[in-house]
């Protein structure tokens, strides 16, 4: 099938998509959806390099919380809170990516560095909890009824998936961006041996911090779209240990080295959460007198099970998957 | 075309160069020959910038290149070839061609540049879209010298270009660096198979824990009792 053709028709789906009779409830899970493909794939476009962040999750508060106090505490509308914390993100990012990139810390070890960062960020939220809430959570001062440009909010959902579907599409077009510009070669080259790439004149603490920032803001900008649309943030829905390791989860299974691999990862980890939230509710589930849990922790292990599974089997993920079979049928077909 | 006067190199508290001084001339293939441990590698990475120096001078072409970073050394016209080949074993030979001539003021000669290493090396050619950690150790040291070639430099440095490799495959990398001669390029090599290295150079240093203890040309030093008795078990 001719892929242009494809691509045309899932566009043209998208762009009339409120008006195909979608529902409140469905609409919003594809704005979710959006919004937290924008924030995997900013992931991917350093994760794809060997560089493991477990920190992304502090990024995403950073840009949700740096948003919503500028406006509730200055006044300061989101058209620049946003770029604010979108720079606040990328300044963390030089600060922690700066002494692991200078001094070799690498795999795991900057993966466990950026593990503290989260903690570090979500300890921080909760440490301030006067200002920002604690753990109980933010919201940003409504503006009225109706939308409003300024205040970058709305009751409209339908005008909040525009946006959504904008910065999503502006997501994959940055993500190609890196996938063809020669950053990508030497960011191969350094995820192979650090050395050798040096030694063929590669900046390696240069470039890894170019990916790093870039990363870091699209996350944070994410952060901060997800808290104009919900209106609520606390440290566990945008932050902490437990947000990073999702964004890791979701890009796994979508596929790590593909464009749409972080959006297939979130069409299936934000369908399969829901559809365990619904089918098993949040009651206390009890094995026998003695042995009982909530039932809000089985999607944990379900995704536990399924991280395996997939790091097992499909190590590209399902896009990635895919495109293997794809290519290897093309293959088999050339050469009979 | 390239100088060093009394270089101090280590790492941390381990000081693994004692005062090194040596000259490489225009044209001219050199070689630095001695056993294990002898501070070699360490040679090479001090002059591509890998490591810093701790004292004396490295110039090249007159200008130091004694606190530039690597990326500026390779622009000057220094390539490297590390030990062991150090490929981007996960991508192709041609990707690995262009990694050479990554520095941006090189990038628009990469085709001119490849045509070039692909006459030299026609069985890169031929394996061109096959991932470099197939290739076979010989094959491997000629992508790794390709890849040097690419940036067109002055000099090359090569780390033991023959470690690693079966006695056939050596006996070939030798010949390989006679027709990079024929090139007119200028050569610095460090080996320890100082037999055949001794046939493809002009003149050699011999370095031992960390100093240079002699110097010759490579006749004179094929004939030496001393190093006979010392490299070739005679």
């Amino acid at each position: 099938m001719n892929s242009k053709l494809l691509v045309a028709i899932v566009a043209a789906v998208l762009v009339a998509l409120p008006f195909l009779g979608i529902g409140p409830y469905p609409l919003h899970l594809v704005i979710v959806i959006l919004i937290w493909s924008f924030a995997y794939t900013g992931w991917s476009v350093m994760g794809r390099f060997g560089l493991v962040s477990l920190g992304h999750g502090a990024f995403m508060a950073v840009g949700g919380y740096v948003t919503a106090l500028l406006w509730n505490e200055v006044g300061l509308t989101p058209w620049i809170g946003i770029p604010v914390a979108m720079a606040c993100a990328a300044g963390l990012a030089v600060l922690i990516g700066y002494p692991c990139f200078r001094f070799r810390i690498i795999g795991h070890y900057f993966a466990l560095v950026t593990l503290a960062l989260s903690e570090v960020v979500r300890q921080i939220i909760i440490a301030t909890r006067d200002t920002t809430g604690g753990s109980l959570g933010y919201t940003p001062e409504r503006f009225g009824d109706g939308w409003s440009i300024v205040a970058f909010q709305s009751d409209d959902r339908m005008m909040f998936y525009y946006v959504a579907l904008f910065f999503w599409m502006v997501g994959l077009v940055i993500w190609r961006l890196v996938d063809r510009s020669m950053s990508r070669y030497a960011l191969e080259a350094i995820w192979e041996d650090e050395d050798a790439a040096a030694a063929v004149g590669v900046q390696v603490t240069k470039e890894k911090l170019k990916v790093t920032v870039l990363s870091a803001v699209m996350t944070a900008f994410a952060g901060a779209m997800y808290c104009q649309y919900q209106m609520f943030i606390s440290p566990d829905t945008i932050g902490g240990v437990g947000i990073s390791l999702q964004i890791v989860f979701a890009v796994v299974v979508g596929g790590i080295y593909s464009m749409l691999g972080p959006t297939i990862g979130a069409v299936i980890t934000i369908l399969l959460a829901e559809v365990l939230r619904i089918w098993i509710g949040t009651e206390a589930i009890c094995l026998t007198d003695k042995i009982c849990f909530n039932a809000a922790g089985v999607p944990l292990l379900v995704y536990g099970i399924m991280l395996i599974l997939f790091i097992i089997f499909l190590p590209k993920g399902v896009v990635g998957a895919v495109i293997d079979k794809w290519q290897g049928r093309g293959k088999r077909a050339e050469q009979s | 075309m390239l100088t060093l006067r009394h270089v101090n190199a280590g790492y941390g508290d381990f000081q693994a160069l004692f005062d090194v001084s040596l000259d490489v001339n225009a044209g001219e293939a050199v070689a630095v020959i001695g056993p294990n441990g002898a501070g070699k590698s360490t040679l090479m990475r001090v002059i591509s910038g890998l490591i810093p120096a701790v004292a004396g001078s490295i110039e090249m072409e007159g200008t130091s290149v004694l606190d530039a970073p690597p990326y500026e050394i390779v622009g000057m016209g220094v390539a490297h070839v590390p030990e062991n080949r150090r490929l981007f074993p996960r991508m192709s030979v041609e990707d690995n061609l262009r990694m050479g001539c990554y520095l941006p003021k090189f990038r628009a000669r990469f085709e001119e540049r490849k045509r070039f290493v692909y006459e030299l090396f026609p069985r890169m050619q031929e394996r061109r879209d096959q991932l470099a950690g197939t290739l076979s150790g010989g094959e491997q040291q000629m992508c790794a010298i390709g890849r040097a070639l690419m940036s067109d430099p002055k000099i090359l440095l090569m780390d033991e270009p023959s470690a690693g490799l079966a006695p056939v495959i050596v006996q070939q990398v030798f010949e390989l660096i006679d027709r990079i001669r024929a090139e007119g390029l200028t050569v610095l090599i460090v080996e320890q198979n100082v037999k055949q290295v001794l046939r493809v150079v002009d003149r050699a240093y011999v370095l031992e824990s960390g100093s240079l203890h002699m110097e010759g040309t490579a006749d004179e030093l094929l004939q030496s009792p001393e190093i006979q008795k010392s490299f070739m078990g005679m």
